[in-house]
């Protein structure tokens, strides 16, 4: 296969390859979103239990 | 079975299920789309018509049916928290939410980008498109409901009733290329009788459809499990959790 025409894409690589990006950028964002809400909150919870230790 | 699903419905057991699924959901999801994505885009033969333009649809028109599929899920399971008031289908809910409207987002966009080389325009005001971006409305419109509320619950029945009424929308946009005059494309691939599409390029549509399906149920259970550990914050389990982390 063509390495060049592949990414060429017959003259709508700028549309194909946009598309494609935008795709990916999404995805990987939903993907990050709650792996780091989740560090925030397990963060966040274990200070106030260290704080509910020293002072009950 | 039955003791599943109603260990399912234990916030304690959905976390660990859900974090047993995730791994194994993850590599199925990637190895899909790396197959999917190897057939449209070598495999799959140009468009007599588009050229190689239409391999945009690979991922815009499983974007597009993600967008509707995931707003019924998200209807559906905040009607189940409003009727029976199960914590878990609120969750589900509320979890969907961002999801969806990521996949609305990327079915708008994909169109717009497909649209310019295509139709000549970035954007029509059609059927189509309009109530597609209603849509997209709708899930911002659930999301900010529901954080605008400080009450967890309150603010999932509310954003469930949102999410209800806003279910009218769904048949519209499946509807609206039948229905009204418009530059978009009927179906090709749900329609009655052969889809009228080449084979190698029906596989790599479905093979994606499929991979957005799991990505969608990877997401909501990564969403859903931080939901959970935030409403349970005080329960036992959830302390241990933190102590052993």
């Amino acid at each position: 296969m063509n390495l060049q025409a592949f990414f060429h894409m017959g003259g709508y690589a700028v549309y194909v390859w946009s598309s494609y990006a935008i795709a990916l950028v999404v995805l990987v964002a939903n993907i990050l979103a709650p792996l780091r809400q989740r560090r925030r909150l397990l963060r966040q919870l274990a200070r106030r239990q260290r704080r509910e230790r020293r002072q009950p | 079975m039955l003791r599943f699903f109603h260990q399912l419905g234990s916030p304690k057991h959905f976390y660990r299920i859900a974090g047993a699924w995730i791994p194994w959901l993850a590599a199925a999801c990637g190895v899909l789309v790396l197959y999917g994505l190897y057939q449209g885009m070598v495999v799959a033969p140009t468009d007599y018509q588009q050229g190689d333009s239409y391999r945009i649809m690979f991922i815009h028109v499983p974007s597009a049916w993600m967008s509707l599929f995931i707003y019924v899920v998200m209807a559906a399971a905040g009607a189940i928290g409003l009727i029976w008031h199960m914590k878990l289908a609120e969750v589900i809910a509320i979890s969907s939410a961002p999801i969806g409207a990521s996949f609305t987002f990327l079915a708008l966009i994909t169109g717009s980008i497909w649209g310019k080389p295509m139709w000549g325009t970035w954007w029509v005001w059609d059927a189509r498109l309009t109530s597609e971006l209603i849509l997209l409305f709708l899930y911002l419109g659930v999301m900010a409901l529901y954080s605008a509320v400080d009450d967890k619950r309150t603010a999932a029945r509310a954003a469930a009733i949102l999410a209800i009424v806003g279910v009218v929308n769904i048949p519209i946009i499946h509807y609206s290329v039948e229905w009204w005059n418009t530059l978009h494309q009927g179906p090709t691939v749900t329609k009655f009788g052969a889809p009228s599409i080449d084979l190698r390029m029906l596989i790599p549509l479905l093979v994606m459809a499929v991979a957005f399906k799991l990505f969608y149920l990877l997401v909501v259970l990564m969403r859903a499990r931080v939901e959970v550990l935030e409403r349970e914050r005080n329960a036992r389990w959830v302390r241990e959790l933190v102590e052993r982390s």
